[in-house]
């Protein structure tokens, strides 16, 4: 699983990514978590509030900083 | 009903003689804290249900194909809705400028959207009363508007960084259609999220609004940066543009000021210059902007932002 964080490297991010690490580790499992910073790669999910969240390919969330239990239904959604 | 309750809590829980300064200081607090919190939750719940109906993405669709000025004044108040933290500047004016939204529209947004939000009317609601809330939100759109008007008369679309142009934009993610329970609890979730953010600045902001109600008034400001010193609203700008805070934030400070006998026109300037016009934002807007669009835009706004703080300042 490809997990990528969307954003300019502000705080709330950087929350995102935390929380989505916290949701990985209670559900152990493991994922590769890769910042996103670059504008052109962002622009091309075609997203336009930050943070949001990608998991294999598909945008999962947009400008929101999920709680890591709802990360955690995110990661498992998307697996499913 | 929160008049009763802070009339019972001092006078009758606290036992406290009524007129002493320390009383009254006590009430003021009682009464301000619960009225502010309520008005934080309902405003920002109302604002966050109009929200779930308009996504960032769907915004740009609904400036394009208009009248000029009618896209500038709906690019502002569009602005007023969007929460809008200074990390998704970028992505907001490359999807907006790529949509084939103008360049002025798209600044009018972005004026309106950190400048003014529900959040910054609340709390002017709850500290100085509704006219000032109103005020604020008038001037701020004007300015906006204006602004973004000025900023397509001056044809510097060549001011953008090229590599925006270039940029090609995904096609934006659908939209899981929501039912209504779907928008009510995540409008819920957001006034939580708001409300923890801000509630401890609201009671910072009371408290000294108690303190200062309650031991009469200092007029310290008002010898130095009263109404008849000419520079002062330049002077509040110029220290609030380096400042960086959002709304919630600079709102006990301003309290602070308007209490020490700060004439409004320039409090509310102050204000606008910190929450309007703030370095992280120049500095991110730098990787879009060529530096002679970027001081345009500093320079347009600022200049906004004075005459409104003299004209209160005259008028009031």
């Amino acid at each position: 699983m490809r997990i990528e964080i969307l954003g300019s490297g502000c705080t709330r991010c950087h929350g995102l990514e935390a929380n989505i690490r916290k949701a990985l580790e209670i559900l152990g499992k493991d994922a590769e978590v890769v910042d996103v910073t670059d504008m052109q790669q962002i622009m091309a999910y075609g997203v336009m509030a930050m943070p949001a969240l990608v998991i294999d390919g598909k945008v999962v969330s947009v400008g929101r900083v999920l709680s890591p239990e709802e990360a955690k239904k995110a990661i498992v959604g998307a697996s499913a | 009903m929160l008049t009763l309750f802070a009339d019972w809590f001092t006078y009758t829980l606290l036992r406290l003689p009524k007129g002493r300064l320390i009383t009254e200081a006590i009430h003021f607090f009682v009464y301000d804290i619960p009225k502010i919190y309520l008005l934080l939750v309902v405003i920002v719940f109302v604002v966050a249900m109009l929200r779930t109906w308009i996504p960032a993405e769907k915004i740009k669709k609904l400036l394009t194909h208009r009248h000029q000025f009618v896209d500038n004044i709906l690019a502002a108040s569009l602005g007023i809705l969007t929460p809008f933290c200074t990390c998704s500047a970028i992505p907001m004016f490359i999807g907006f400028v790529e949509s084939g939204v103008p360049l002025g529209v798209t600044f009018s947004f972005l004026v309106a959207s950190p400048m003014i939000n529900e959040v910054a009317m609340v709390l002017l609601w709850g500290l100085f009363g509704a006219r000032v809330a109103l005020l604020y939100v008038g001037v701020g759109l004007l300015i906006a508007i204006v602004s973004g008007i000025i900023i397509t008369r001056l044809h510097m679309e060549k001011y953008v960084e090229d590599y925006v142009y270039k940029i090609k934009v995904g096609a934006a993610p659908g939209d899981a259609p929501m039912t209504f329970k779907d928008r009510v609890v995540a409008s819920w979730r957001y006034v939580g999220e708001i409300f923890r953010r801000v509630a401890p600045w609201v009671a910072v902001g009371v408290a000294i609004g108690a303190f200062i109600h309650g031991y009469a008034p200092e007029n310290f400001l008002a010898r130095y940066a009263g109404r008849d010193n000419p520079f002062a609203v330049l002077i509040a700008v110029l220290i609030g543009i380096p400042l960086y805070s959002n709304a919630e934030g600079v709102i006990p400070v301003v309290q602070a000021l308007f209490a020490k006998g700060l004439p409004l026109g320039t409090t509310l300037a102050f204000m606008m210059a910190v929450t309007g016009l703030s370095m992280p934002e120049m500095i991110i807007l730098r990787r879009v902007l060529k530096p002679r669009l970027l001081a345009t835009f500093i320079g347009v706004v600022g200049v906004g932002i004075l005459i409104v703080g003299y004209f209160f300042n005259w008028v009031l």
